[in-house]
């Protein structure tokens, strides 16, 4: 009971926040920068949420999202640019296409652990990185073309359902097997968890949230580059979940809008923007290698507070 | 006695040339008390393993109810009815007590990832089902109190306890304890082996317990296995034990040794 | 014999790609850590020479020494600084640190003289050629040959035949125990960094005197390509990181020479999955397993 009253509040939030933009973009009181702005940080949560599941919940260590992120884009790039299929079709497409090589990437890799997991996952966003550049029907190294698609309500819409459908697999039978597998594998496994279905299972769903923020990121702007899927992508979204909380979804979606709020004011110095990136990024793990938020969720944080403020 | 519960018969390991395990033939049938004890780096452990999947026998052939389990990976074991404890605990540390035994549940529950993450109503059928079974273990071992506990904030003979709870609601047929009193004071001990008695009653449940002390086995079990050197050296009731030359020179050679 | 040629290519690549897999196999042996800010101090090395070289108008040995000397400091920086605190991290903690480090250095580096390239001087080494069996081999390949056999073999002594070599051996095998042996610990892990990011200086100085294009981001394909070799090698071995790295500069030559050279970048890559796939303990590996 006490749960699905959270989620109502959530949603009733969500739908409040959304209203409010879309109101205020209808009367222009917002204007195309922050717009712009408001759907970069939407497509952000959603790669630091879909980033999330594999690191934060099931503990395997991906530093190649960016690749995902690339089929999605890509994918839906192609049906509407090339096969002027519908938008919606092409965010279906690049979710399922991205799901599927999810699949075929984490198959492999994912009976290796830890640091060589990460190099493989790397390897493999590499590996697609480089694909896309040789492919001439895709613009190679040049880019392609896209048209402006990707409004706040895609966006919004977006986070909305990446969201739910990951923290309900979460708070699940399910759910439990990936954090029984990022406690102890070797117990996970004797408890009677297929280890490795699940780690797939968290994998795929990751990769295909990705390749949906892939097909919104595409759409968003009008043109496409191999090279804004590079290995500093996957970086940027691995901070995002790092520095919110390993296994914190509501840190992973706080720190994905603040570093994104920072990013977009830093937007003229990159390399000061990187700079601070690594050096929080380096404190925090020093300091505080849980993250900012460590494993719990806001609602433990306010019902800490109110219990704290009770007993005062 | 019909066929055993479980069988090994000429079960070896190797590690590179290193010959672990050889020549282990064990049975035990269902319901008994069995324990497998021995001197340290007899290979007890390593026959734990070998029965719950972690290492593949690299000779002979383990049998559970008349079907080989040699080669399934551990959550096939585990599927097929033989849950575990670890020597040194293993429990989901930064997981709540009540999780920790769901996970364990897991494996029993039927509704599909389709099912939670649209939260259809088998969901809520299902992890209802699995809370109110979960809560019934932890009833049992007198944990129910710390259900939302994180897991490594438990007292040590708590974490020992939750342990057992946790592989009781793997649905086991047979239980494999790995020196579960270990680092227990002697009253704890004493609850702990009530226990067991309980579980077993309770459970119907076979169970194969692995001890170093030699004294704590002796009052429970029916029937003891001695491991040495990776190979039985004994086997028979306590009583037979106690009185065989080569289980007390394996013990009093480790003492010399030490 | 163009085939010849390509050959004595890729051993020079190779070379330069063995020299930075002895940092990251020695580092990963002693504290199981991919550091990858190992490429970053190949491009300081580079740097290093190349202002010594033009700056201080030194040679090709004494500025290689200088780079030497100065990245083994710097290597000795970073693992204080960074690393230390995190012997008992988790994985994730440790990689992505060390991931921070990286950037940390290529955008620091960038932002205080920008992104523009340098070019070596020409003459930096002779500019001769010699003809073996009809191929034309660079004067510098023997030369770049030559500076990274002295240096292994160096190594070679260093770990097996001296005090620090041995403390280094035992540190590797068992942290805990070397310590109750009476060895430092903490004095042995910074000798190994020091060590390899010494070696990933002079292959800096290498690679700018042979390829002479230098820049702040030049550090990051050869840095994880050098991983690469030492993953294919056997990850902590010494003499598969140098066999890894020769395997891997003659492939992506081949790769290169027969066409693809824009999927050189992919066979790299291809090479690791299949060596993780098929030998995750790499050719000269021993693998190892979690005790239950």
């Amino acid at each position: 009971m006490k749960k699905s009253k959270a989620f109502w509040v959530y949603l009733a939030l969500a739908l409040v926040i959304y209203a409010v933009v879309q109101v205020m973009t209808a009367n222009e009181m917002i204007d195309l920068y922050y717009q712009n702005m408001l759907i970069t940080i939407c497509i952000n949560i959603m790669l630091a949420v879909s980033l999330h599941i594999v690191i934060g919940i099931t503990g395997q260590f991906s530093i190649g999202h960016a690749g995902f992120m690339a089929v999605g884009a890509y994918v839906s790039a192609i049906c509407t640019m090339k096969l002027g299929l519908p938008f919606i079709v092409g965010i279906i497409m690049a979710g399922v296409v991205a799901a599927i090589a999810g699949l075929l990437v984490g198959v492999p890799s994912l009976r290796l652990k830890g640091d060589y997991l990460a190099i493989a996952t790397l390897g493999f966003a590499e590996i697609i990185r480089i694909t896309f550049l040789n492919i001439d029907y895709v613009g190679g190294a040049a880019g392609m073309v896209v048209n402006h698609m990707t409004t706040w309500t895609y966006a919004f819409l977006g986070v909305l359902i990446t969201i739910l459908v990951i923290s309900n697999f979460t708070n699940s039978r399910h759910g439990r097997s990936c954090l029984a597998i990022r406690e102890d594998e070797i117990a996970a496994d004797a408890m009677g968890i297929n280890t490795t279905y699940y780690k797939v299972v968290a994998f795929v769903i990751g990769s295909l949230f990705a390749g949906v923020a892939g097909a919104l990121y595409a759409h968003n702007f009008y043109i496409i580059q191999p090279t804004a899927f590079n290995f500093l992508k996957s970086f940027e979204i691995l901070i995002y979940v790092v520095l919110g909380g390993l296994g914190s979804l509501s840190g992973s979606v706080i720190a994905a809008i603040f570093l994104t709020t920072v990013s977009q004011y830093l937007q003229a110095f990159p390399e000061t923007r990187m700079i601070i990136y690594s050096v929080v990024l380096i404190l925090v793990m020093l300091y505080r290698p849980t993250g900012l938020m460590g494993t719990k969720e806001l609602k433990d944080v306010f019902r800490l507070k109110k219990r704290g403020g009770s007993e005062a | 006695m019909s066929n055993p519960l479980v069988k090994l018969e000429n079960v070896g390991i190797q590690f590179g040339g290193l010959k672990a395990v050889q020549n282990v033939n064990m049975y035990i049938n269902k319901g008994e008390l069995v324990g497998l004890i021995g001197p340290n780096g007899a290979g007890k452990t390593t026959t734990f393993n070998m029965l719950t999947g972690v290492y593949t026998p690299t000779e002979g052939d383990i049998t559970f109810e008349g079907k080989s389990i040699k080669g399934l990976k551990p959550y096939q074991v585990t599927k097929r009815g033989i849950s575990r404890t670890f020597q040194n605990i293993r429990l989901f540390k930064d997981l709540t007590v009540l999780d920790n035994v769901k996970i364990a549940n897991h494996h029993l529950a039927k509704h599909s990832i389709l099912s939670s993450v649209l939260r259809l109503p088998s969901h809520f059928k299902g992890e209802g089902k699995m809370e109110k079974e979960s809560i019934e273990f932890l009833k049992i071992f007198g944990l129910d109190v710390y259900k939302d506990e994180l897991a490594k904030n438990l007292p040590y003979g708590m974490q020992r306890r939750l342990e057992i709870a946790r592989a009781l609601a793997a649905g086991p047929k047979l239980l494999l304890l790995d020196e579960p009193a270990a680092g227990m004071n002697p009253q704890e001990t004493q609850d702990l082996m009530d226990l067991i008695a309980l579980i077993r009653k309770e459970f119907d449940l076979t169970i194969l317990l692995i001890e170093h002390d030699m004294s704590l086995v002796m009052g429970i079990c029916e029937r003891i296995y001695v491991l040495d050197h990776g190979q039985l050296i004994a086997e028979g009731t306590p009583e037979e034990i106690r009185n065989n030359p080569k289980v007390i020179e394996a013990y009093l050679g480790e003492e010399v040794k030490n | 014999m163009d085939w010849l040629q390509q050959l004595f290519n890729g051993i020079s690549l190779g070379s330069i790609y063995a020299l930075i897999a002895l940092g990251y196999t020695m580092v990963y042996g002693i504290i199981k850590l991919i550091n990858f800010a190992h490429g970053d101090v190949f491009m300081l090395g580079a740097f290093v020479g190349f202002f010594a070289i033009t700056r201080w108008e030194m040679g090709f040995i004494p500025a290689l020494i200088t780079a030497m000397i100065v990245c083994a400091i710097i290597g000795v920086i970073i693992e204080r600084v960074a690393y230390k605190r995190l012997r008992n991290a988790t994985r994730i903690a440790a990689l992505t640190t060390a991931i921070g480090v990286s950037f940390l250095i290529e955008y620091t580096m960038i932002f205080f003289r920008g992104a523009t390239p340098e070019a070596y001087p020409k003459n930096v080494l002779p500019e001769k050629t010699i003809e073996i069996l009809g191929a034309k081999l660079d004067y510098k390949i023997i030369f770049i040959l030559i500076v990274t056999v002295i240096l292994m073999v160096l190594l070679q002594f260093i770990v097996h035949k001296t005090k620090i070599g041995k403390a280094m051996r035992a540190v590797s095998y068992d942290a805990d125990a070397a310590k109750l042996m009476g060895i430092n610990v903490d004095n042995t892990i910074s000798a190994t960094f020091a060590i390899g990011s010494a070696l990933a200086g002079a292959a800096g100085v290498i690679f700018g005197a042979y390829y002479t294009r230098i820049d702040p981001l030049m550090g990051v394909l050869p840095g994880l390509k050098a991983f690469i070799a030492a993953v294919l090698g056997g990850i902590g071995s010494i003499p598969g990181a140098m066999v890894g790295g020769f395997i891997l500069g003659i492939v992506e030559t081949i790769v290169s020479a027969v066409g693809y050279s824009l999927w050189r970048d992919a066979a790299a890559f291809i090479i690791l999955i299949l060596i993780l796939l098929l030998k995750p303990a790499g050719l000269f590996g021993k693998n190892i397993r979690e005790k239950v």
